[in-house]
């Protein structure tokens, strides 16, 4: 017997002006980060950043590359409900999600490439003559490669539908899922492997934060922040379009969240009373510091969410919204915070770093509005 | 030169016919006196007229296990020219090499010397004094050097050692030291003005001798009784291969590449760097610059200082006194890298502060509409 | 039903596979790489350096590096750099305490120190590098960089311990700068020119199996005592008299992160010079045996891959009804 099948959704493109207020300060910030960049490809990367080298990675890595991905990991994560557990509801959410997480990983790729010193050597990862396995970033570049062209494969049929190609549409429909099961062990790959990144920094990384866990941690904190994004997509494009709230089915995904946070805590800190770390968690430094207001973060849906809570649409965004936040500021924390580079150094985004971060993310909206205003993406039915 | 009178023809006689030279060329000497005293220049001016009007002091110059080389060395000094000095400037009562009395009349002149001036000459000794076989192995008119020393100490204003002998025991100490070679000072119990080297520049003992008549003391002295206008800085610190140094570039060879392009000289044993001395500052002989060890391609011995001069080896590596890194030396730590600067924290903080206003709204906007319709109706056809 | 079990049982799958792996018992990590027998490396002695720099004209001239203009408020300076650099591979440096008037004392006075790579014997920036652009090499251990590999992502600059390999933002074709042992010039019978310009030997250069052996000759001293040592190049006929030193009671780079084949000997604590405190197992140990404990063979990935895929094509396949995901009818047109 089996499941109840809940009825599809039809999408379509909710059409409408493409040139608005927001759109177009989207695109001035997307120019100035075209700026920036310019001068940092003729000039080099000291003329934008306040790179050094005591502290060679710093916004642009940790979130355009390392945050910008989990923040995508909304489209594994809604892929896995959908296709693994066979929740047909969920599918209004699919697409949606696939696109975040595309342009998500396709931003993180573009600012690898201006990021880096040689890029124009970045092809050697694919090479075996250059190929090192044993960096764990070389596995990670691979899986972020291949992710990204299996999320255009998975999100394709919206711009085959667009283009009435329909035939190609069925070829491509017998073979999705083994695109969607690749499509979920990639990110699990290399979500969980950028916490492992942080292992060969030994020492250097406090030990409030150093563990043989960060694979599992920065995993599962992953899962959360998908699932946190895909609620506040949801939730802004509800209130942008004047659409319904989707409550229900979001408070189910919100639900798993609780269970992921809380398994995320529970590792957290069983680990470090493994280690015999909590002494250190009362240190009077800046890292005890920010542990303590990312713990909070992640504890915080666990209350907002307790009872009644879970299907309060206030309370799920003000969720949604810690559970984002517990994130990213983890993987400040662990890349950045929580690097001990030696004595005497010194690091803060420039304006320059700043103006690119908010352009990448701005293009990703930008991109997003059009996406949905063009390309079936968003469910017919909810439309007004 | 502000203290001194406008020269009159009567003036320009007593410095002929006393120091045999016309006033300027006075003038010029005092000055450059003065600027090996470190004295300004307001100071020719005092040394001019203690010059011309002072009494001339009685000086006993006794010589012991030495080679006459600091007496030699005065004698090829120019400014003053010794004969300047000693008949003119000081009266020289007593000196073995100089006097022209011999014998008995010598010792006889001495004596009356000392007696003619009690309490007011001054006792300057070249030489070491032996102290083993009861002193017996220099002796003089039947005296040890060491009851000759402290006879004309005993009644002396002033006694000065010149050179390594007399200031520290110089050559004749050197190791096994079969005569028990010493210092002046160790003879006499008390420390004493010393102008060590081998020989010492003649004009560290002649500014000394001029400071003292001048102003009626002696200079200002470092712990082993050296004058420190000569002795207070390291060879080290003003030699003209020092830059050689800081960049190393080292001689290795005598003759090779960098002993000809005239590198530093510290790895062939060169004691600059623990030898206090103005050698590279003044030179010897009046010949020019560079008239000295180093500067003629050899390394510095060390010839000044007791504890390395005729003790370590020529070629032996000297040890660096002073290497206290200088103020740009790089520190373990140095601060590195930009940190925070109002204009990107205050872009975080307003980009931040955006976000949450934002995101409070959102929610409270959600809150209001909280009572939509969820999406699972059925669709439309 | 989507229920919290259903959930739990999908998710463990996936995480159950990276958990048992990240949980590696020390008995499976891989141990620190042994240092090659014929290694070569330097030994540095802090007590007899004087400050001299000359190992930092030679280390420039010798590797075509340009002087380092360097402003400070006490002035403009073209021979002092603060610290290695993208222009700089050799640097040193003085600690200094109060009136810094005795040389190798911790109150008072100040003590030299070398900066420059290590040539670990398990580096941590080779096992971080995705390109193999560093790479030690398996005789002589020397770390080298290729500059034509490199894709300038920085890792190894953020996973030495020591802080070594330096980039340079100041170009728009940025690359790696460290000290490579002047591995060029031993084709020639050269060898390392710090090593050679020094005028007292404190940075000596030669198989590191010798250079062990004079650091248990020195710390053995009475300190005081009238010794020998070498200049230049270990074993050499370069030597010169000297006097034994007091040395803090240990070698640095014996040990840490598995050992290095730059050895440095000092009269004050490490910690003062501003040398990490590190232990004994490498970063890149740890870092390599967690990712093969998950990936060896790919069997974990791969084992999840499968299991995803019959259950995503059971869900997705027509004669199911799946839910079309390109959004179309049924393929029977029929509505549900």
């Amino acid at each position: 017997m089996s499941d109840e099948r809940e009825p599809y959704e039809e999408t379509a493109p909710i059409g409408g002006k493409l040139i608005t207020p927001v759109t177009v300060v989207l695109a001035v910030i997307v120019l100035a980060m075209i700026g920036v960049l310019a001068v940092r490809f003729v000039y080099g990367i000291g003329a934008v950043t306040n790179l050094n080298n005591g502290y060679p990675w710093g916004l642009w890595i940790v979130w355009d590359v390392v945050i910008g991905s989990a923040l995508g990991a909304s489209g594994f994560t809604v892929a896995f409900i959908t296709y693994i557990v066979n929740r047909g509801e969920y599918h209004p959410l699919v697409r949606p999600a696939l696109l975040t997480a595309l342009l998500g990983y396709a931003m993180a790729g573009a600012s690898v490439v201006f990021d880096v010193g040689r890029y124009w050597n970045l092809w050697h990862v694919f090479v075996p003559k250059y190929a090192q396995p044993n960096s764990i970033l070389f596995e990670v570049a691979l899986c972020i490669a291949a992710y990204t062209v299996v999320l255009a494969i998975e999100f394709s049929p919206a711009i085959l539908q667009r283009f009435g190609m329909t035939g190609v549409r069925k070829k491509l429909g017998r073979l999705l899922f083994l695109f969607v099961a690749i499509g979920v062990v990639l990110p699990t790959m290399h979500q969980s492997s950028l916490g492992s990144m942080l292992l060969v920094f030994g020492t250097q990384i406090d030990p409030i934060y150093q563990t043989k866990f960060l694979p599992l941690l920065f995993l599962s904190s992953t899962v959360g922040m998908g699932l946190a994004a895909v609620t506040l997509e949801g939730t802004i494009s509800s209130l942008a379009l004047r659409r319904p709230f989707e409550r229900a089915l979001l408070a189910k995904l919100l639900a798993v969240g609780k269970l992921v946070l809380a398994g995320f805590l529970i590792l957290r800190f069983a680990d470090l009373v493994a280690r015999g770390m909590i002494p250190e968690l009362f240190a009077a430094n800046a890292v005890a510091v920010m542990f303590w207001i990312e713990t909070a973060l992640f504890a915080a849906p666990l209350v907002l969410l307790a009872g009644a809570g879970a299907t309060r649409p206030s309370r799920m965004v003000l969720a949604a919204m810690a559970m984002a936040l517990a994130g990213i500021l983890y993987r400040i924390d662990a890349y950045l915070v929580a690097y001990h580079t030696g004595a005497g150094w010194h690091y803060f985004p420039s304006l320059g770093e700043l103006v690119v971060t908010a352009g990448l993310i701005s293009f990703e909206i930008l991109a997003f509005i059009i996406a949905i205003r063009v390309l079936p993406v968003m469910p017919k039915s909810t439309l007004a | 030169m502000g203290s001194l009178p406008l020269a009159t023809p009567d003036e320009d006689l007593v410095t002929e016919r006393r120091f045999g030279m016309k006033r300027r060329s006075f003038i010029q000497l005092c000055a450059g006196l003065a600027a090996t005293l470190g004295f300004a220049n307001n100071a020719v001016g005092a040394i001019f007229n203690a010059l011309v009007d002072a009494k001339r002091p009685s000086v006993i110059w006794l010589h012991f296990q030495e080679c006459t080389g600091c007496s030699e060395s005065l004698l090829r000094a120019e400014h003053p020219t010794l004969e300047k000095l000693i008949l003119d400037i000081i009266s020289l009562d007593y000196h073995e090499t100089l006097m022209a009395a011999a014998g008995h009349q010598a010792e006889a002149a001495r004596l009356a010397a000392m007696a003619a001036n009690k309490g007011k000459y001054i006792l300057v000794v070249e030489g070491a004094i032996p102290t083993g076989a009861n002193g017996n192995y220099c002796k003089i008119g039947g005296k040890t050097a060491i009851e000759l020393v402290k006879e004309c100490a005993a009644d002396a204003a002033a006694v000065i050692a010149i050179g390594s002998c007399a200031s520290w025991g110089g050559m004749p100490s050197t190791s096994p030291n079969p005569t028990g070679a010493s210092p002046v000072a160790e003879i006499l119990g008390r420390p004493v003005l010393t102008i060590p080297g081998c020989p010492p520049n003649p004009y560290n003992f002649l500014t000394t001798v001029v400071h003292y008549l001048v102003l009626g003391k002696l200079p200002e002295l470092d712990a082993k009784g050296r004058p420190m206008f000569a002795y207070g800085r390291l060879i080290h610190e003003n030699c003209e291969r020092r830059a050689h140094f800081d960049a190393g570039r080292f001689a290795t060879q005598f003759g090779d590449e960098g002993h000809r392009q005239g590198w530093c000289l510290y790895k062939l044993g060169c004691k600059g760097p623990e030898t206090y001395g103005n050698c590279p500052s003044i030179g010897f002989g009046d010949a020019g610059t560079a008239s000295w060890p180093v500067g003629c391609g050899h390394p510095c011995i060390g010839c000044i200082e007791q504890g390395v001069g005729f003790t370590k080896p020529i070629h032996e590596l000297a040890k660096l006194l002073t290497v206290t890194p200088p103020t740009q030396f790089a520190r373990p730590d140095e601060q590195q890298g930009q940190g925070s600067t109002l204009a990107t924290v205050g872009t975080v903080a307003v980009v931040g502060g955006l976000a949450i206003g934002a995101g409070a709204r959102l929610a409270k906007n959600l809150g209001t509409t909280a009572d939509k319709p969820s999406t699972t109706s059925k669709p439309e056809r | 039903m989507l229920t919290r079990r259903n959930m739990l049982k999908g998710l463990a799958g996936g995480a159950g596979a990276v958990a048992a792996a990240s949980i590696a018992s020390p008995a499976e990590a891989r141990g620190n790489h042994p240092m090659p027998e014929h290694a070569l490396g330097l030994l540095y002695d802090g007590t007899l350096c004087i400050g001299c720099r000359a190992c930092i004209s030679a280390c420039k001239s010798a590797n075509g590096m340009p002087a380092e203009h360097t402003a400070l408020e006490i002035g403009d300076y073209w021979d002092a750099p603060l610290d290695i650099s993208g222009q700089t591979l050799n640097v040193i440096k003085a600690f200094r305490e109060g009136n810094a008037l005795h040389k190798d004392q911790a109150v008072d006075g100040f003590a030299f120190t070398k900066v420059s790579c290590m040539h670990c014997n398990d580096p941590s920036c080779v096992s971080a590098c995705p390109v193999s652009a560093m790479r030690k090499d398996p005789v002589t251990g020397i770390v080298s960089y290729d500059v034509d590999a490199c894709i300038g992502c920085r890792y190894c600059v953020a996973a030495c311990p020591f802080n070594i390999p330096q980039s340079t933002y100041d170009s728009p074709i940025a690359k790696i700068s460290k000290c490579q042992l002047c591995a060029h010039r031993l084709p020639a019978g050269k060898y390392a020119a710090c090593a050679e310009v020094c005028p007292t030997g404190a940075t000596l250069f030669g198989p590191v199996a010798e250079l062990q052996q004079e650091v248990a000759r020195r710390r053995a001293l009475t300190p005081g005592t009238k010794t020998l040592f070498p200049r230049g190049k270990i074993g050499g006929t370069d030597t010169y008299a000297g006097v034994a030193s007091t040395y803090v009671d240990h070698t640095y780079g014996a040990k840490e992160i598995g050992g290095t084949q730059v050895l440095h000997l000092s009269g004050v604590p490490f910690e003062l010079l501003g040398k990490p405190a590190l232990p004994d197992e490498s970063p890149a140990s740890i870092s390599e045996s967690v990712q093969h404990a998950i990936y060896k063979h790919l069997l974990a990935p791969l084992g999840f891959l499968g299991a995803l895929a019959v259950v995503a094509w059971r869900h997705m396949r027509p004669e199911a009804e799946p839910i079309d995901p390109t959004g179309a009818p049924p393929a029977g047109g029929e509505a549900p």
